[in-house]
C-alpha cells in the first residue's frame, strides 16, 4: 500500500533529523490509530469477530445435528426447562442453537461473496473507465446506467426470479446487483486522481500506463473503493436472506437465517420468539457490518 | 435551463429503451425455451408451433425484441400464464395498491427523517444526537421483512389491535380511505418506512450540519437574524439535495416492497411479483418489472428536473 517508499539515508550511529515518514506509512499508523480510539466501531467489530468464529466453529459448537428432525420435540420454548435445547426447538423439532450457529455459515457467505467479486469485477471496471476516459468511459458507464435504472430489490428479485431458485443464481443476482454500484464509485475516484499533478508528473517522466494505475492510482483509490464495498455487506445480507425468505435462494433443509425465518413463519402464534431468532442474527449480523464500515469510513477519512 | 431540460428528457429515452431490453432479456435468460413464456408446458405440440410464428418467436432476437417493444408501447404486456388474463389489467391494481402503501410509508419515513436527522444535526454531539443516528443506523441495517413479523407478533398476535394481513376486511383487493382499511395498512407502511427513515436522517443531519457551520449563517446570526429565520434559509439550501434523496427513496420503495408485500399479503407489485415467479409466470414476471422499472426511470428524471429548478446553482446547460 505504500506509493513513496523513501529509503532512509541516514547511515547507522549519526544523529541526524529523521525525514518525515512515507507519507504512505503514516497514514495507515493514522487509520490504525483513529480506529483504536473509536470504542464503538471496535465494540461493533469484535461482535463481529465473535460472531464469525461462532460460525466458523459451528461444527464443533453446535449440541446437535442441523438436520435432525423430531416429530415430538417440535416447538420447545427458549429457556432451561430442557438444558438439551436452550434455545428451543424448530417447527420440525430440530436445534436452533445448532441450525442458527450453521445457518450463519451459509447466510455470511451468501452475504459476502456477492460482495467481494463485485468489488473485484466493478473495481476493474470502474478504474478502467476512470482511467481510460474517453469511448471505454463512455461504454462502461452507460451500461451502468442501465442498471442503475432499477431500484437494486427489484434487479435482485428480477434476475433470480427468471433464473430460477437456487444458491449460486442468488448469489449470481446479487453480484449483478453490486457490480454497478461499485463501478460507479470506482469510476468517479479514479477520475479524480487521475488529473492530479503527481499523475501528470509521473506521465511527464515517462511512466507507462499500468505503471501509473499500479504505482499511483490503484494505492489511492482502493481505499474508498473498498470503504464503499464494505458498506454493501450490510445490504447484501440483507438481499440475500430476503432472497432465501422469498424461497428464491436456499432450499429446505438446509440451514439459513432468511430462509429459517420463512419456514418458522408459522410457528409466529405459538412460538414467536423463536420465530424471530434468525431475525435477530441477521439484524446484528448487518447492524455490526454497517458500523463497522462507518467506522472506517471515518477511520480512512474517505468523504462522501 | 431550457436545453438542459430537453437534454435530460431526451437522455431517459435510451434509458428506458435499455431498460425494456434487460426486461425482455430476462425471458431469454430464464431457463427452458421461452415459448415457454406464452403457452402452458402441456399445450400440444402444433399448437405451441402455431405460438411461436404467431409471436414471431422463430424470428432472430432483434427483431423480436421490436416486436415486444411495439407491443409494450401499446400497453399490450401478453397474457398472463396462470389466469389467463391480459398482465395490464392485474398490473393496474396493483401498482395502485404498491403506491398506496409506498406514498404512506414514504411519508412516515421522510417525516420522522427530518425530524431526527434536523435535531441530530442541531444538536450534534448531543445525546440526542447519538440516539438519531443509533435510529438510522438501526432503520438502515434492520431486514425489514423481519420487523413486520416482530410487529405482527406484538400489534396483531399479542396485542390483537391490528390486522395481520391483506388490504381489506373480507380479504378484498380494492382499497377505499377509511379506517377499516387504513388499519390494513399501518404495519406494512410503518415496516417498509425504517429504510427512507434512515436514510434521510442521515442525509438531513450531513446537510444541516454543514450547512449550520458555514460563513452565511454566522452571519445571519450577527445580524441577529431569530432561529426560524434562520430555519428557513437552512431550509432553502438543504431542499434540493434532500429532495433527491427522497425521490429516489420513494423509487426504492416501490420496487422493494416484495419482501414486506409478502409478509403482509398486500396485494400490491411485489405479491404479484411473488407469485409470478413460483407459477414461473413469466409475462406477468416481465410485465410487473418492466413498469416498475420505467416508474423509476421517470421518477429520477422528475427529481433531477425538481432539483434543477429548485438549486439555480446546478442548472448546467
Amino acid at each position: 500500500m505504500s506509493t513513496t517508499t523513501v529509503a532512509n539515508p541516514a547511515p547507522a550511529g549519526i544523529a541526524v533529523p529523521q525525514p518525515a515518514p512515507p507519507v504512505s506509512r503514516g497514514y495507515w499508523q493514522g487509520v490504525a490509530r483513529r480506529l483504536s480510539r473509536d470504542p464503538v466501531t471496535l465494540f461493533f467489530g469484535f461482535i463481529l469477530l465473535l460472531m464469525a468464529l461462532a460460525i466458523l466453529f459451528a461444527p464443533w459448537l453446535s449440541p446437535h445435528d442441523p438436520y435432525q428432525t423430531s416429530m415430538i420435540r417440535r416447538l420447545r420454548p427458549i429457556g432451561f426447562q430442557d438444558w438439551r435445547y436452550p434455545l428451543g426447538t424448530d417447527e420440525l423439532g430440530r436445534d436452533m442453537l445448532t441450525r442458527l450457529l450453521h445457518g450463519g455459515r451459509l447466510s455470511w457467505f451468501l452475504g459476502i461473496t456477492p460482495v467481494l467479486i463485485a468489488f473485484a469485477i466493478g473495481g476493474t471496471l470502474g478504474v478502467l473507465a476512470g482511467f481510460a476516459g474517453g469511448w471505454v468511459n463512455m461504454l462502461i458507464m452507460r451500461v451502468t446506467d442501465v442498471f442503475y435504472a432499477f431500484p437494486s430489490v427489484l434487479l435482485a428479485v428480477a434476475i433470480s426470479g427468471a433464473l430460477g431458485p437456487g444458491i449460486s443464481n442468488a448469489m449470481l443476482s446479487l453480484t449483478l446487483v453490486f457490480i454497478p454500484q461499485i463501478i460507479r464509485v470506482a469510476e468517479s475516484t479514479t477520475t479524480s486522481v487521475r488529473n492530479l499533478d503527481y499523475v501528470e508528473s509521473a506521465r511527464a517522466s515517462g511512466a507507462g500506463a499500468f505503471t501509473i494505475v499500479r504505482a499511483h492510482v490503484l494505492p489511492n483509490v482502493l481505499g474508498p473503493i473498498f470503504v464503499y464495498a464494505t458498506s454493501l455487506i450490510s445490504v447484501s445480507m440483507i438481499l440475500a436472506s430476503g432472497l432465501s425468505f422469498l424461497g428464491l435462494g436456499t432450499k429446505p433443509p438446509e440451514p439459513e437465517w432468511g430462509l429459517m425465518l420463512n419456514t418458522l413463519r408459522t410457528a409466529i402464534y405459538s412460538q414467536p420468539l423463536i420465530a424471530m431468532l434468525p431475525g435477530v442474527c441477521i439484524f446484528l449480523t448487518s447492524m455490526c457490518f454497517n458500523m463497522v464500515s462507518d467506522g472506517l469510513r471515518s477511520a480512512m477519512d474517505v468523504r462522501g | 435551463m431550457l436545453l438542459y431540460l430537453v437534454r435530460r428528457v431526451l437522455y431517459a429515452i435510451p434509458i428506458a429503451l435499455a431498460v425494456g431490453l434487460v426486461c425482455f432479456m430476462l425471458v431469454q435468460i430464464a431457463p427452458g425455451d421461452p415459448i415457454n413464456a406464452i403457452v402452458p408446458a402441456d399445450a400440444p405440440q402444433e399448437v405451441v408451433e402455431q405460438v411461436r410464428r404467431d409471436y414471431g418467436l422463430d424470428k432472430p432476437l432483434p427483431v423480436q425484441f421490436g416486436l415486444w417493444l411495439m407491443k409494450v408501447v401499446q400497453g399490450d404486456l401478453g397474457r398472463s400464464l396462470a389466469t389467463g388474463r391480459p398482465v395490464t389489467a392485474d398490473l393496474v391494481s396493483a401498482v395502485g395498491n404498491t403506491l398506496t402503501l409506498a406514498l404512506v410509508a414514504a411519508g412516515i419515513g421522510f417525516v420522522m427523517g427530518s425530524l431526527l436527522g434536523t435535531v441530530a444535526a442541531v444538536f450534534r454531539g448531543s445525546l440526542l444526537d447519538k440516539a438519531a443516528i443509533g435510529l438510522a443506523a438501526a432503520g438502515v441495517s434492520v431486514p425489514h421483512y423481519w420487523l413486520g413479523m416482530v410487529l405482527v407478533v406484538l400489534f396483531s398476535v399479542t396485542l390483537n389491535w391490528l390486522p395481520a394481513m391483506g388490504a381489506g376486511p373480507g380479504g378484498s383487493g380494492a382499497w377505499a380511505w377509511d379506517w377499516e382499511h387504513a388499519k390494513f395498512l399501518v404495519l406494512p407502511a410503518v415496516t417498509l418506512s425504517v429504510i427512507p427513515m434512515g436514510i434521510v436522517t442521515r442525509t438531513v443531519r450531513g446537510v444541516v450540519a454543514e450547512l449550520l457551520n458555514q460563513d452565511f449563517v454566522t452571519t445571519l446570526r450577527g445580524k441577529g437574524l431569530r432561529r426560524g429565520g434562520i430555519a428557513l434559509h437552512v431550509l432553502k439550501n438543504a431542499a434540493p439535495s434532500v429532495l433527491a434523496v427522497m425521490g429516489l427513496q420513494l423509487g426504492y420503495l416501490m420496487g422493494g416492497s416484495i419482501l414486506v408485500e409478502t409478509v403482509f399479503s398486500w396485494p400490491g407489485t411485489g405479491f404479484l411479483l411473488n407469485s409470478a415467479i413460483f407459477q414461473r409466470d413469466l409475462p406477468v414476471l416481465q410485465g410487473t418489472i418492466l413498469v416498475l422499472a420505467i416508474f423509476f426511470v421517470a421518477l429520477n428524471l422528475v427529481v433531477d428536473l425538481v432539483q434543477t429548478a429548485l438549486d439555480p446553482r446546478i442548472r448546467r446547460a
